[in-house]
């Protein structure tokens, strides 16, 4: 066939149904803190990329120590709840400084949040310097697993795909077998009658837009592992979790989760079987079609019209 | 007065004669010099200063790469200053940023030309912000320094291109990745705009008719991508002797990152790159770079009695953690050059100064010895350099001077 012989096929194969895969799994990543936040609480986040950022730094800074004291092969586990911590805190202060006085004025917060996404894009230029820097990764994130003599399965992405599914399942559990997850939905759906029986909205909303911050912090630090870190990182970042969100259908985690997939793969095929740039380009193409026939997105809430 | 003292008096006799004789040829230098006849078209030029500006992106994403050329063209005016200026005039650096924004590069330079009124300026980055200063510098008859190594396909009377244009980089590296690895397949990949098409067009070219090989896939990702896992696989189906790549910025990191990760590492796959000098080394890390090779025109680790100075003096001024690559030594030449062509000219003039640089061979070029071609690029050397786990490059092969094409026939 072509010119290959079965073998090789076959190995290719499986490598680029792990190539799919793995992209996969660095969307949902990338998604699920925004579809928290713009799903959950319709705040359209433009600085999202920024906190994939913050976990990347921290990830980066965590390196930096580790090298120093000699501990790399075990630091990246803590780094990633760093990770998340930090960039849960600045989430928590953001919304009380910023994101709270605008909840009623949803295009503002979109202008408000590029705004901010300028500053720390700044903030981490003046800080950690206009290059773009990398975290020492130990040992056993590094090389690939081979089942055969032909077949490279990339062990960072192994990796990225544990921690996606970690964090998924996380998000699932505190949705909807939480407390926490209870106040939250009730929130979303009524937000007077939530504050009527005694939940403390306001809080919620503020826990809300920080974990889904935090969730960012933790792809960001998971991101160290494939590409490198550098104040505009998180531009690269933003497009593709506003289209996974969008197509998922905004309210919907499951909707994400499908849409991550979908687009992950479409991509990952067509980029194989044509240049890089046009797989990418089909692939747009085909989501601006179906939004078309369903601006809802994928996954839609139905609502009464 | 004994004899100690009798000696220390013709010593200090002798100093103050010495310094008093540098005084007044520095005198003699501005005083040959008068303003009104080295400076008939009106430049910032007074009888102990004239002002050059610098027009680099300091800030938005290209900061990461210009820092390094502002870095060498500060060091380089700071020394020709500490050497007594150019003809007897101190240099004043006028600072504009880019900040990464093409306009921005054109406002910039008209400002710096037409209200400053600057000798010379040494900047711009990328071809788009050159190609957007490129009317300003030409209406207002400027003179602008281009430090990077870029496609060709340009020549201007007011612009000298201190980096290489692409044949200069692309086929002696070619060349010798044939001979040394017996290629016969070849693999292209790039980043997709100007520079990596036009390189990969006389890489194809030279590749198909000079070296009997093939070109197995060319391919091209978007700025910024950062998922190689479906190219890589192409390339892995493929089994390409050589990868030819081009990519940038932050997809550079990305792609090195997932090349190894898939298994394919230097012991296994070779590739020639065109598209990393130490700056980028720093991102990707050394680790993953470790037995691929560079095509460039210089290496910090190159050893001759100029680049050991260089390296000394740019650590010296901007810290021991800093690095130094291709177009920050390129645009260490800038200033250099600017000084000569003024000097042989006798002048501040642009008109002049261009007319008297071309023929003028720079000895103290930190990669060795450089020629200025009349075609405003430099004549010089190709080196491939074979990357180490600690950032720094081995050179295995050394070219011989090469002339400037950047206009090749047959490659278009």
């Amino acid at each position: 066939m072509f010119g290959y012989s079965i073998a090789d096929i076959s190995n290719i194969l499986v490598m680029q149904g792990f190539a799919g895969l793995s992209l996969f799994s660095v969307l949902l990543l990338m998604a699920l803190g925004l579809a928290i936040i713009f799903g959950q609480m319709g705040v359209i986040n433009m600085a999202h990329g920024e906190f994939m950022a913050i976990g990347a730094y921290t990830t980066v800074l965590f390196s930096n120590f580790a090298v120093k004291l000699d501990i790399v092969q075990s630091y990246f586990v803590f780094a990633i709840i760093a990770a998340f911590i930090v960039a849960f805190i600045v989430g928590y202060v953001v919304e009380y400084a910023l994101i709270r006085h605008l909840y009623k004025r949803p295009l503002d917060t979109l202008l408000a949040t590029w705004g901010l996404s300028l500053i720390m894009q700044q903030i981490f230029r003046s800080s950690f310097g206009a290059k773009e820097v990398s975290a020492t990764l130990p040992e056993w994130l590094l090389g690939s697993f081979k089942p055969t003599e032909d077949i490279d399965i990339p062990i960072n992405g192994v990796f990225v795909m544990v921690l996606a599914a970690v964090v998924t399942a996380g998000v699932f559990i505190f949705m909807y077998r939480s407390r926490w997850g209870l106040r939250m939905r009730a929130t979303v759906q009524n937000r007077v009658m939530a504050g009527a029986v005694g939940i403390n909205t306001k809080m919620v909303d503020r826990v809300t837009f920080a974990l889904g911050c935090g969730i960012a912090g933790v792809a960001g630090a998971a991101f160290t592992t494939i590409a490198s870190t550098g104040p505009t990182t998180g531009s690269l970042y933003i497009v593709d979790s506003f289209m996974v969100v969008v197509f998922g259908g905004a309210a919907s985690l499951i909707g994400t989760i499908a849409s991550a997939f979908g687009i992950a793969q479409a991509q990952s095929i067509l980029q194989f079987f044509m240049t890089s740039s046009m797989g990418k380009v089909a692939t747009l193409l085909t989501i601006v079609v179906i939004l078309m026939m369903k601006p809802e997105g994928l996954f839609s809430t139905k609502v009464r019209k | 007065m004994n004899v100690l003292n009798r000696r220390r008096f013709i010593r200090t006799a002798l100093s103050g004669a010495l310094l008093a004789a540098g005084f007044i040829s520095g005198m003699t230098m501005a005083a040959d010099f008068a303003t009104s006849k080295v400076n008939t078209t009106g430049l910032a030029v007074t009888d102990k200063t004239v002002k050059v500006g610098i027009l680099h992106s300091s800030t938005g994403t290209m900061a990461i790469s210009e820092t390094g050329s502002i870095q060498a063209e500060k060091l380089a005016i700071s020394q020709i200053n500490a050497m007594g200026g150019v003809l007897g005039r101190k240099i004043e650096i006028i600072q504009e940023d880019g900040a990464s924004d093409w306009p921005t590069f054109a406002e910039k330079s008209k400002k710096l030309l037409e209200n400053d009124h600057v000798a010379a300026v040494f900047g711009c980055w990328t071809s788009a912000s050159r190609k957007a200063a490129l009317p300003v510098f030409e209406k207002d008859n400027g003179l602008l320094f281009y430090p990077t190594f870029y496609e060709g396909l340009e020549q201007s009377k007011n612009v000298f291109y201190t980096g290489q244009e692409a044949t200069q980089q692309i086929l002696a590296g070619l060349d010798w990745i044939a001979k040394e690895k017996k290629a016969k397949t070849y693999y292209l990949i790039g980043s997709d705009y100007i520079w990596p098409r036009t390189s990969m067009k006389i890489a194809r070219k030279h590749i198909e008719q000079h070296l009997g090989g093939k070109v197995v896939g060319e391919e091209y990702v978007a700025l910024g991508d950062t998922q190689f896992g479906s190219v890589i696989n192409k390339i892995k189906l493929k089994k390409p002797d050589v990868i030819y790549a081009a990519v940038v910025g932050g997809s550079n990191v990305a792609w090195f990152k997932q090349l190894n990760a898939a298994g394919l590492n230097s012991k296994k796959q070779t590739m020639l790159t065109i598209s990393v000098t130490e700056d980028e080394v720093l991102g990707i890390g050394g680790e993953n770079l470790e037995g691929f090779y560079s095509a460039m025109k210089y290496f910090q680790s190159l050893k001759n009695p100029n680049n050991e100075k260089f390296v000394k003096d740019f650590k010296k001024m901007w810290g021991p953690k800093s690095v130094i690559g291709d177009v920050t030594q390129a645009a260490y030449e800038g200033p250099w050059l600017w000084k000569a062509a003024v000097e042989r000219a006798g002048s501040f003039d642009v008109d002049k100064a261009v007319a008297a640089l071309p023929g003028y061979e720079l000895k103290t070029a930190p990669e060795g010895y450089v020629k200025v071609d009349p075609n405003h690029h430099l004549e010089s050397k190709l080196r491939v350099g074979k990357w180490k786990a600690d950032g720094q490059a081995e050179v295995v092969y050394e070219s011989e001077l090469i002339k400037p094409d950047p206009f090749p026939k047959g490659y278009q």
